[in-house]
């Protein structure tokens, strides 16, 4: 298979777990949807340097886009490619990232070190994180 | 960079994120049982996707920036650091969003179909 449909492939197997083999339903959660776009800016960024200085090259077989060029940068944007790396990581980082984060929600479900849960965050942050959109925790949020 | 910029590109990662666990309170390198059930499985299962996609030629290394260091099956000893690094990364991530707003992510009770202990 190539790389774009294991991509696909993986995208689609970690939705199932999530939703009907688990059940942990980590998709249907706001707070997944608030963590997810900041994962995916620091993978864009770190994908970006591994892709943009061709350590990780790619066949143009694979993939949407074209083969890695031997002795330049791929394109940063365009020909199947989202700063300089091919869409399919996106996938390939979702299913990652789901899988893990669906067996952490699992392993605490079935009680493994459930405690102690985090937050709140030092009190010195607790301004900056209110500027960008959370709030102060309140005791008893973190039980419901 | 040489041979270490992939490896740069990780610690790049585990500083971004690893700050959280102190930062906000994240408590999940504490929990580190329950850390490595999470990313163990994950990191075998990516590495055998990896593996896979060395051997089909889907994608490759600039040797000369990476260590060098393969595992069997041709596996770069970076790849599997990233596939180890990434996964603690999203679970501080995650954490991190639930400490700064104190919404619920699904295992805050026994679980309700009695799979628990």
């Amino acid at each position: 298979m190539t790389y774009t449909q294991l991509a696909v492939l993986g995208v689609l197997l970690v939705v199932v777990w999530d939703l009907w083999i688990v059940r942990t339903r980590l998709l249907t959660r706001r707070l997944f949807w608030m963590a997810y776009p900041i994962i995916v800016f620091f993978q864009l960024l770190t994908n970006g340097v591994l892709t943009g200085f061709r350590i990780v090259r790619y066949s143009g077989e694979a993939i949407i886009g074209s083969s890695t060029p031997e002795s330049s940068a791929p394109p940063a944007f365009g020909d199947g490619r989202i700063l300089y790396a091919p869409v399919e990581d996106l996938m390939f980082g979702f299913a990652l990232v789901v899988l893990s984060l669906t067996l952490w929600v699992f392993w605490g479900r079935r009680g493994i070190q459930r405690e102690p849960m985090a937050g709140p965050p030092l009190p010195a942050l607790v301004p900056m994180l209110a500027r960008v959109g959370g709030r102060k925790p309140l005791a008893g949020d973190a039980q419901q | 960079m040489g041979q270490w910029s992939y490896l740069a590109v990780m610690a790049f990662i585990v500083l971004g994120a690893g700050w959280l666990e102190v930062g906000l309170r994240t408590r999940v390198l504490r929990r580190w049982r329950r850390l490595l059930l999470s990313i163990v499985p994950v990191a075998l299962v990516f590495a055998l996707w990896d593996i896979y996609a060395i051997a089909s030629g889907h994608w490759w290394f600039d040797e000369a920036l990476i260590t060098g260091i393969r595992l069997p099956g041709d596996l770069p000893i970076d790849e599997v650091v990233f596939f180890l690094v990434v996964p603690v990364a999203a679970i501080l991530t995650l954490e991190a969003v639930r400490s700064a707003t104190g919404l619920p992510v699904g295992d805050e009770t026994q679980d309700a179909e009695g799979e628990g202990p």
